[in-house]
């Protein structure tokens, strides 16, 4: 381009430029607006803003307080429970499948978390046949392995899509705001797939003690030796005090707790790690069924739980017990739910982290 | 002849496209990952955070670059609040380049979890683990992130209107080496 103007003051094809015509700027605008149009169409896309449909992390964790009410700083399922401290005694017989620290060392710390699977704080202990266990092992080399396991054998559904639907089925009615009793039988009615489950549920009590369940981790994972090498497997801590097994719950609603702190008070609680090998044909992506008897089981080691803490001061109070949180020797199945699982906990985290100040005082909570 | 550089250097331009690249990549898989519970949520997430480091890191080379390497002017006669745009959202781009991968480490550090960016790749964490602290680093992560779409979509709006309805040598001089003749 020619410079007519000072060659210092203007860079070669500024302002020279044969004006537009209207109709071209037009174009050439709207030319811009498309392209821009089009990279934000693409990111409300992945976004997920064109199907409301689509199950996200906040839509799980919407029902879960739609159901059990917002109970800031709380947990938004598993709210009640009670942080304990111990750690884990490796047997070295995992070894040989897993090249995870934690099998390999003598001592890991664990901070762990017992727990009712309910989203209220103040649901009473006899309300859910069920008890949870988290526990977050810390390895030497920093990585961590997280798990949360459940006293059921299997897991209800073996989806996120039929979990959410399970959730919405128990959601109150805004008519009458209360569940419709009809919804939860139709729904298990559709789903055939929750017919171990409600089996196993059937028989089951809510139980007097934390200590004497046995906890499973219901999803499947993937030991990893060193050469790389994958073998599926599914893990439980199984008592080894077996005193109390069977008593039937007590009266009152929080008797876990003051059971769990009398029995640490008297000796520490020890729970064996078992890690059931699948056989190729057992099903790894589907947590609402068992595994068939007569699998091998290894003896990993021992849990060995020391002291409590009550959980609104404990440390296991703002751990989040994410199950794909682990160590380089284990890694996750193919089980929908564990993504499911990772992805919600992250949205409830966020929430209740950011409401860690209006918690009630600590003491509040502790009990003797 | 003026003395004053048409083009960005060439190592400039190299920075700038493959960050261009990486960071549209970035804020998308970010997108998807917090919408999503599938399998899609998990390996989405182990891609996030390397790629997230590796930005960290060529960011800070590009700083150095652009400290140290001459750009070329902007055109003359551009108006003054047009200037002032420019400069001013250059500015929040780098801000941005730089403080949103720190954000993430940061806050995944507040969070108590080990910052890992493979299977045994560690990263120390950067923060002490803090819950509320991890409430307030994710939330500017999130919000942060929204804001660099959106200094994207307008650096991209602008570059285009650059090149095409003022057609002056602005877009021109981050896509080639040497003058138009």
């Amino acid at each position: 381009m020619v410079d007519r103007t000072s060659p210092n003051a203007s860079p070669p094809g500024g302002p020279q430029r044969p004006p537009l015509s209207a109709a071209s700027l037009i174009l050439r605008l709207g030319g811009i607006a498309v392209v821009v149009a089009a990279v934000a169409g693409a990111f409300a896309y992945v976004h997920g803003n064109f199907d409301p449909q689509r199950l996200t992390p906040k839509a799980l964790v919407d029902v879960l307080e739609k159901n059990n009410g917002v109970h800031p700083g709380f947990r938004r399922n598993h709210a009640k429970g009670v942080c304990v401290i111990g750690h884990f005694e490796s047997s070295g017989e995992a070894r040989v499948f897993s090249s995870a620290q934690v099998f390999n060392e003598p001592q890991t710390p664990v901070v762990g978390r017992f727990a009712l699977p309910a989203g209220n704080p103040y649901a009473p202990d006899s309300s859910v046949p069920i008890r949870s266990l988290a526990l977050r092992f810390t390895q030497a080399n920093g990585q961590q392995w997280r798990t949360g396991m459940n006293s059921m054998p299997v897991f209800p559904v073996g989806t996120p899509e039929a979990f959410y639907q399970l959730q919405q089925a128990q959601s109150p009615d805004p008519a009458t705001g209360k569940p419709d009793p009809a919804k939860v039988p139709a729904f298990f009615a559709a789903h055939p797939e929750t017919v171990p489950f409600l089996t196993w549920v059937k028989t089951a009590k809510p139980s007097a003690s934390y200590a004497t369940e046995t906890y499973n981790s219901v999803n499947a994972f993937y030991l990893v030796d060193a050469s790389g090498k994958k073998q599926a497997v599914r893990w439980s801590m199984t008592p080894l005090a077996r005193d109390a097994a069977g008593a039937s719950a007590p009266e009152g609603g929080d008797f876990l707790e003051k059971d769990l702190v009398q029995r640490l008070a008297a000796a520490p609680l020890r729970f064996q790690l078992n890690i059931t090998l699948a056989n190729p044909e057992d099903p790894v992506n589907d947590a609402s069924k068992a595994w068939p008897a007569g699998r091998k089981v290894l003896n990993a080691g021992t849990l060995v739980l020391e002291k409590t803490q009550p959980q609104l001061s404990g440390e296991c109070r703002d751990i989040n017990y994410d199950p794909l949180v682990l160590p380089a020797g284990i890694q996750g199945s193919d089980d929908p739910l564990l993504a499911a699982r990772s992805a919600g906990y992250a949205n409830s985290y966020l929430r209740r982290t950011s409401e860690v100040s209006q918690l009630p005082a600590a003491k509040q909570e502790a009990r003797p | 002849m003026s003395t004053q550089p048409t083009h960005f250097a060439l190592l400039a331009r190299l920075l700038h496209w493959l960050m261009a690249l990486m960071i549209i990549a970035m804020l998308f898989i970010g997108a998807g990952m917090v919408t999503s519970v599938s399998e899609r949520h998990e390996w989405l997430i182990h891609l996030h955070k390397p790629l997230g480091i590796a930005i960290l890191v060529l960011v800070i080379v590009r700083l150095l670059v652009r400290l140290t390497t001459r750009q070329p002017p902007l055109p003359a006669d551009l108006p003054g609040w047009q200037v002032l745009a420019a400069k001013a959202s250059h500015l929040l781009l780098y801000a941005l380049m730089l403080v949103l991968p720190l954000l993430g480490w940061a806050m995944i550090s507040a969070s108590g979890e080990p910052v890992m960016l493979s299977t045994t790749l560690q990263l120390p964490a950067i923060v002490p683990a803090d819950a509320q602290l991890f409430a307030f680093l994710r939330k500017a992560h999130g919000y942060l992130a929204y804001l660099l779409f959106l200094t994207v979509l307008l650096h991209l709006a602008a570059a285009l209107f650059h090149g095409w309805v003022r057609r002056d040598e602005v877009l021109d001089s981050m896509l080639r080496g040497r003058d138009r003749s």
